[in-house]
């Protein structure tokens, strides 16, 4: 809830309830400010619930601080600058995603060992960066950058994904690339996958369940995406609705007011 | 000459208190005022243990201590509370002033007679069987500075060594990452309230322990020495930076070391061409001021400035 008690208060999230089955990928769309990213946020932990409970694994996380819930989910944020730490080297990056849920003590964090799996893993991604492992991460290009903080969030496996409207910023080469990228991150782990996006092509193309949320409800639950041969034309036609609704709203309530004040 | 090798050894020293300096205002983006009541402290809980006889390695290592924890406080208050980082400092500092008056119990206090690490030094250097006094580029040297200065070398060198070694594993790379970007740094699960408490922790007992050291150098302590540490902590860090850059954290952190020792000869240098000593402070800011601001006038004689650009 933001702006709370004031008369600006805005419920973000208004009884989602929500199940995420194991090995599943979900879709979240929706129109601006409905509360999509609210929802992932909720997740992740850095947004504080006024109500609710948030479980993980069979956990009850909702008093779990953000950085805890990082040690079992990990996130793919919009802006490519957010996910990794822009002084630290390209390999330093990674030995930290890498370390995700253990311990950090004093062994070098660069090993020759380290450096040889991070380098495998920088090359299996074929964008070259194999040879810029030294290089400071916030040298490198948005796309380049959200490709390796995709790989940063499944080095380690993650309970469940959050890609956060993650290709939104790039462009259409590199954001097509970080999509293919993805697909082939989550197949390899079978990982349990939330993915917030715009793009309603995405949607269809990734998901076997597709969420549509308006004013911080989850207005469409459709699952079985692929059997149901939903396309991105079924879904323009669901947003269109939704917005035809919001528009009968203001007139239903501009002839009220009309009538009666 | 022994002026020289004087401002040489006290800048080693206070190229510990660069490296402290470091640590919060490079690793972490933190001014962090503490410095002045650390090193404060630092000079009271040496200079208090020794003339009351404890050997002069553990009263340095309880200086340490006192140092980390007041640094500890200070992140405390800023993680847990939310307090202003520059509030949290010189709160903390304002505090250590009045413990550290506690400590010494009295303004300030004479260590002529007590051992200290630096007389250790010098006594190792006699049974060593060294001359007393030797030519040096033909002037007399007395070897007892000679072993001041040898150990302060060894001292700096050793503990510029070993930061830049921890700040390359895992727990070093998990600090630089939560000053760097806390965001990311949450999301790989780095627990970046307890980075910036040990952070300014270690940063504080190095500044803590180069008070420890100039007050046995000097064989006095006075409740002044920390006024003005952070200042001149920035001073050392920003003529390193000026001299071997920032292309790499280990180059870095010998820049903060041979920073401090060529801007005390400079101070030295200054003095001698007649410069009063009491103006040395207003010098220091002014300098670290002119290094901020001067490279902002340099960009806007090139061009208008780019978005995003910050100063230091």
């Amino acid at each position: 809830m933001f702006h709370r008690d004031t008369p600006s208060e805005v419920r973000a999230l208004d009884g989602v309830d929500l199940a995420v089955e194991r090995g599943t990928f979900t879709v979240v769309v929706g129109t601006n400010g409905s509360g999509k990213s609210s929802l992932l946020n909720a997740i992740a932990g850095s947004l504080g619930l006024t109500g609710g409970r948030v479980f993980l694994d069979g956990n009850d996380v909702t008093h779990w601080s953000e950085q805890r819930r990082a040690r079992r989910l990990s996130r793919v944020f919009q802006n490519p600058f957010t996910g990794t730490a822009s002084d630290l080297s390209v390999a330093e990056n990674l030995v930290l995603a890498g370390g995700r849920g253990g311990p950090r003590g004093l062994r070098r964090a660069l090993g020759r060992e380290r450096r040889r799996d991070v380098r495998e893993q920088v090359a299996r991604l074929g964008l070259g960066l194999e040879d810029r492992l030294d290089t400071p991460i916030g040298l490198l290009s948005g796309g380049q950058r959200q490709a390796l903080t995709l790989l940063m969030a499944t080095m380690v496996k993650p309970s469940l994904l959050l890609l956060d409207e993650h290709t939104a910023a790039l462009d259409p080469r590199s954001a097509e690339q970080v999509i293919r990228l993805t697909q082939a991150a989550v197949a390899r782990g079978a990982l349990t996958t939330l993915m917030v996006t715009h793009s309603l092509g995405q949607a269809v193309a990734l998901g076997d369940r597709i969420l549509v949320m308006h004013r911080g409800r989850v207005v469409h639950d459709l699952g079985d995406v692929r059997r149901r041969r939903l396309t991105e034309g079924d879904l323009l036609q669901l947003f269109d609705r939704l917005r035809w609704a919001d528009r009968l709203d203001t007139a239903a309530a501009e002839m009220l007011r009309r009538a009666y004040i | 000459m022994n002026l020289v090798i004087g401002a040489a050894t006290i800048g080693l020293i206070l190229s510990l208190l660069g490296l402290g300096v470091f640590l919060s205002y490079r690793v972490y983006h933190l001014v962090d005022l503490t410095a002045d009541g650390s090193f404060g402290i630092g000079v009271a809980v040496a200079a208090a243990l020794l003339v009351r006889g404890v050997p002069p390695l553990a009263a340095t290592a309880a200086a340490v201590l006192a140092g980390a924890l007041a640094g500890g406080i200070t992140g405390f208050l800023h993680t847990r509370f939310q307090v202003n980082a520059l509030l949290a400092g010189v709160l903390t500092s304002t505090a250590l002033y009045s413990v550290s008056l506690f400590v010494m119990g009295s303004g300030s206090l004479s260590l002529a007679s007590a051992p200290t690490l630096v007389t250790q030094a010098q006594r190792l250097a006699g049974r060593l069987g060294l001359p007393e006094t030797f030519t040096l580029f033909g002037t007399e040297v007395q070897a007892s500075s000679i072993a001041a200065l040898v150990l302060m070398a060894l001292l700096a060198a050793g503990f510029a060594l070993a930061l830049t070694r921890f700040l390359a594993t895992d727990l070093g790379t998990a600090m630089r990452a939560a000053g760097n970007n806390p965001q990311m740094a949450r999301a790989v699960a780095i627990d970046v309230e307890g980075m910036v408490v040990l952070g300014l922790g270690v940063a504080n007992g190095l500044i803590a322990l180069s008070g420890a050291l100039i007050t046995q150098y000097q064989g006095f302590a006075n409740i002044t020495m920390g006024v003005g540490a952070i200042v001149t902590g920035l001073a050392n860090l920003m003529v390193g930076e000026t001299l071997l850059g920032r292309r790499s954290i280990g180059r870095w952190i010998a820049g903060a070391v041979v920073g401090a020792v060529v801007f005390r000869l400079l101070v030295a240098a200054a003095i001698r061409a007649g410069l009063n000593a009491d103006a040395l402070k207003l010098v220091t800011a002014l300098f670290v001021l002119a290094v901020l601001i001067v490279p902002q006038w340099g960009a806007r004689l090139r061009g208008p400035r780019p978005a995003g650009a910050h100063p230091g």
